[in-house]
C-alpha cells in the first residue's frame, strides 16, 4: 500500500486537536502504556459507572498515528459498557494485524482509517497502545508495555544501533 | 585539558568519484515504492559491494570446510583464507602481530568478551569502571552486569549541549578505585569523535586499561591502534561493507594472554581430559568452536574494499556529506540538529518541532528514504537532551549529494504535511 495513505485528514485533524486530551477527575480506571521502541507514554484514566463508560480521558507523548489512535477511541468507546469497549479492543487489533475477517460485522467506523498499518509492522505498535492502554485499564493493570513478555503484539523491531 | 585530536579537515578531491564507486552497490539501485532507494542508515548497517558479495560466493562454492581441523584440501584452503582475513584486518587496524585480532560476532560480543574475560578475572568489590553518557547500550549494559555481580561501580563521564564529552570531569572521576575505562570512538546517536587518544593517554598514566567501542568509527577513518594505544578496540563487520555476525575484538597482546576465556569449546583448547583442560594460546582461546568463516573471509574482503579506496579519501567525502547536510537542515524552519560537536562523523540526528520522529521516519519512507528513528540504543543520551527519539540520517562513502538534497525535500514535504 502507499503509506501516503496512512496519514489522512481525520488521522492528522485528531493529532492536531486530541480529543478528551487531558486529566480525569477521580477516575475509577487507570493505565499507563508505553512502547520502549520509541519512548511514546500514554495515560488513561476513565470513570466506569454502571459498566458504562460515562468519562474517558487520556494525555501523553507519542506520535501522530498513536495519538490519533487515542483520540479517536476515546470518542468511540465514550457512552459504551466495558464489553462493547472489550469488542472494539478486539476488532481494532484484529485490523491492525491483518487479521480482520473483510466480510464480517464489525463496529469500528471510521477507525478504519487505521487499517494501513498492518503494512507498516514498526507502526503497527503505534496504533495500538491506546486500545492495550485502555484494556489494561478496564482490567485495573496499573501499567503496561508493548514489550511485555506475554503481550501479543511482542515482536522485535530495529535495535541496531 | 584541550582536544589534541588530529582534525579531519576535509579536502574534496575531485579523484573521489562517487557514482564509480556507487556502482559497486547493487542494492543502491533498488526502487522503493517506484522511488529510487536513498539509504541513510548505514550507521545501523552498511550496504556490502559487489566485490564482498563476489568473495563469500567464491569462499562458499570452491573454498568451504572446517578450518584448523582436518588434513583435506578444502580445510587447508578454508584455514589459510580464514587465517588471511584476519592478517588484513590487523593491517586494517595496524595491530602488532595477527594473534590479537579475535573473530567476534560483531561489537556487542567483543565487548561481552572483555567484560568476561578481563572484567570478571581483575575487576571486584568497590572497584570503578569509567564510561560515558554517549554510550550505546552495548557498552553499558554488560558493565552494569559485571558492576552487580562483583559490586563495582560505574561512574560517568558527562557531556556538554554539543555532545561532547567533558574531559575535565572525565578526569577527575579517576582516583584509586578506577579500574576500567569504556568508552566509544564515535557516538552513533549524535556522530561526535571522543578525544580517545587523549583519554587513554590520561588513564593509561594511572595504570587504567581502555576499551574502545569503534564500531561507528572503523567504516569511516583510519583506525591505527597502536597510535591510539588503546588496550581494546572492538568494532563490526556489518556496519563496514561487511557481513552481519562477524566483528573484531582488538587487544593487547600481554592483556589477553592474561584473560580468561570467555566460551568453553572446541578450539580454544590444547587439550582436554575431564581432570584438567589445557586452553589455547591467543587468538584461539577466545575463538570457541566453529566460528562464521565465510563472513569472517568477507570481512577481510571488506577490508580491503576500503583500503583500496582508502580511509582518507572515504573521511574527506563523508565529511562534506556532514557539512553539506548540516548547512542546508539549518536552512529548514522547526527542524533542529541535536550533536553540534565540532568534530563530527556523518552522522545527523535531527528532531522536527511538532511531528513525532516516528512519523518522519514513515513519511521520508514513502519517499524511499531510509532513516533510522528511535533512541539509537542510546537511552542516556535521549535522557540528556530529554527527548524521546531523534531522526538519524548517517551517511557513508555511497552517499551523493543529490542525496542529501533527497533527504531535504523529503523533511520539507514531511511538515507539509503536518502544517
Amino acid at each position: 500500500m502507499h503509506t501516503q495513505s496512512l496519514y489522512q485528514e481525520v488521522i492528522l485533524d485528531h493529532n492536531r486537536k486530541p480529543r478528551n486530551y487531558g486529566v480525569l477527575d477521580q477516575a475509577s480506571h487507570h493505565a499507563v502504556g508505553h512502547n520502549p521502541l520509541c519512548g511514546d507514554r500514554l495515560e488513561i484514566a476513565l470513570n466506569l459507572a454502571d459498566e458504562h463508560i460515562d468519562r474517558i480521558a487520556f494525555q501523553g507523548e507519542s506520535c501522530a498515528i498513536c495519538k490519533a489512535s487515542a483520540s479517536m477511541m476515546t470518542a468511540a468507546v465514550k457512552g459504551k459498557t466495558r464489553d462493547d469497549a472489550e469488542i472494539l479492543i478486539q476488532e481494532f487489533r484484529d485490523m491492525a494485524l491483518g487479521k480482520l475477517d473483510p466480510g464480517s460485522q464489525h463496529h469500528l467506523g471510521r477507525l478504519t482509517v487505521f487499517a494501513g498499518v498492518r503494512d507498516l509492522p514498526t507502526r503497527v505498535k503505534c496504533a495500538i497502545l491506546p486500545w492495550h492502554t485502555l484494556q489494561a485499564a478496564l482490567n485495573s493493570v496499573t501499567s503496561i508495555s508493548t514489550e511485555a513478555a506475554d503481550d501479543p503484539m511482542h515482536a522485535p523491531v530495529g535495535g541496531a544501533s | 585539558m584541550t582536544p589534541v585530536e588530529p582534525v579531519l579537515e576535509p579536502q574534496l578531491t575531485a579523484a573521489f568519484d562517487v557514482e564509480r564507486i556507487r556502482a559497486d552497490f547493487p542494492i543502491l539501485k533498488l526502487k522503493i515504492d517506484g522511488k529510487p532507494l536513498v539509504y541513510l542508515d548505514s550507521a545501523a548497517s552498511g550496504q556490502m559491494p559487489q566485490p564482498v558479495i563476489d568473495r563469500l560466493v567464491r569462499y562458499q562454492t570452491t573454498q568451504h570446510a572446517n578450518i584448523h581441523r582436518a588434513v583435506h584440501y578444502l580445510s587447508e584452503v578454508a584455514t589459510a583464507e580464514f587465517e588471511g582475513a584476519r592478517r588484513k584486518l590487523q593491517r586494517f587496524i595496524n595491530a602488532r602481530e595477527d594473534r590479537e585480532v579475535i573473530f567476534t560476532s560483531g561489537t556487542t560480543e567483543a565487548i561481552n568478551l572483555v567484560m568476561h574475560g578481563y572484567g570478571r578475572k581483575f575487576i571486584g568489590a568497590g572497584d570503578e569502571i569509567i564510561l560515558t553518557t554517549l554510550e550505546h547500550h552495548s557498552n553499558i549494559v554488560p558493565w552494569q552486569m559485571l558492576a552487580e555481580e562483583k559490586g563495582a561501580r560505574i561512574r560517568v563521564v558527562p557531556i556538554n549541549d554539543a555532545g561532547e564529552l567533558l574531559l575535565d570531569e572525565y578526569e577527575q572521576l579517576f582516583n584509586e578505585h578506577t579500574k576500567f575505562v569504556g568508552v566509544m570512538h564515535v557516538s552513533n546517536a549524535l556522530g561526535s569523535i571522543n578525544p580517545i587518544k587523549q583519554m587513554i593517554a590520561f588513564a593509561h598514566a594511572r595504570g587504567v586499561p581502555v576499551l574502545i567501542d569503534g564500531a561507528q568509527a572503523a567504516p569511516h577513518m583510519q583506525i591505527d591502534v597502536q597510535d591510539l594505544d588503546c588496550d581494546f578496540y572492538a568494532f563490526s563487520g556489518h556496519k563496514m561493507c561487511g557481513p552481519t555476525g562477524i566483528g573484531i575484538l582488538y587487544g593487547k597482546a600481554d592483556l589477553l594472554e592474561r584473560m580468561q576465556p570467555f566460551k568453553g569449546g572446541g578450539d580454544m583448547i590444547l587439550s582436554v581430559t575431564f581432570e584438567k583442560t589445557i586452553y589455547n594460546t591467543i587468538p584461539q582461546k577466545f575463538e570457541a568452536g566453529t566460528p562464521p568463516i565465510a563472513a569472517a573471509i568477507g570481512l577481510g574482503a571488506a577490508a580491503d574494499y576500503l583500503s583500496a579506496i582508502g580511509m582518507e579519501a572515504i573521511a574527506t567525502h563523508e565529511h562534506a556529506l556532514l557539512n553539506y547536510a548540516t548547512e542546508q537542515i539549518r536552512r529548514l524552519p522547526g527542524v533542529s540538529i541535536v550533536g553540534t560537536a565540532a568534530l563530527k562523523a556523518a552522522v545527523l540526528s535531527f528532531v522536527v518541532e511538532g511531528v513525532h520522529p516516528h512519523d518522519i521516519g514513515t513519511l521520508l519512507n514513502q519517499q524511499g528514504i531510509a532513516v533510522r528513528t528511535g533512541h539509537h540504543c542510546a537511552q542516556p543520551v535521549m535522557q540528556r537532551f530529554k527527548i524521546p527519539a531523534t531522526s538519524r540520517a548517517s551517511f557513508a562513502f555511497y552517499n551523493s549529494m543529490a542525496e542529501v538534497d533527497t533527504l531535504i525535500a523529503g523533511i520539507r514535504a514531511a511538515q507539509k504535511v503536518f502544517a
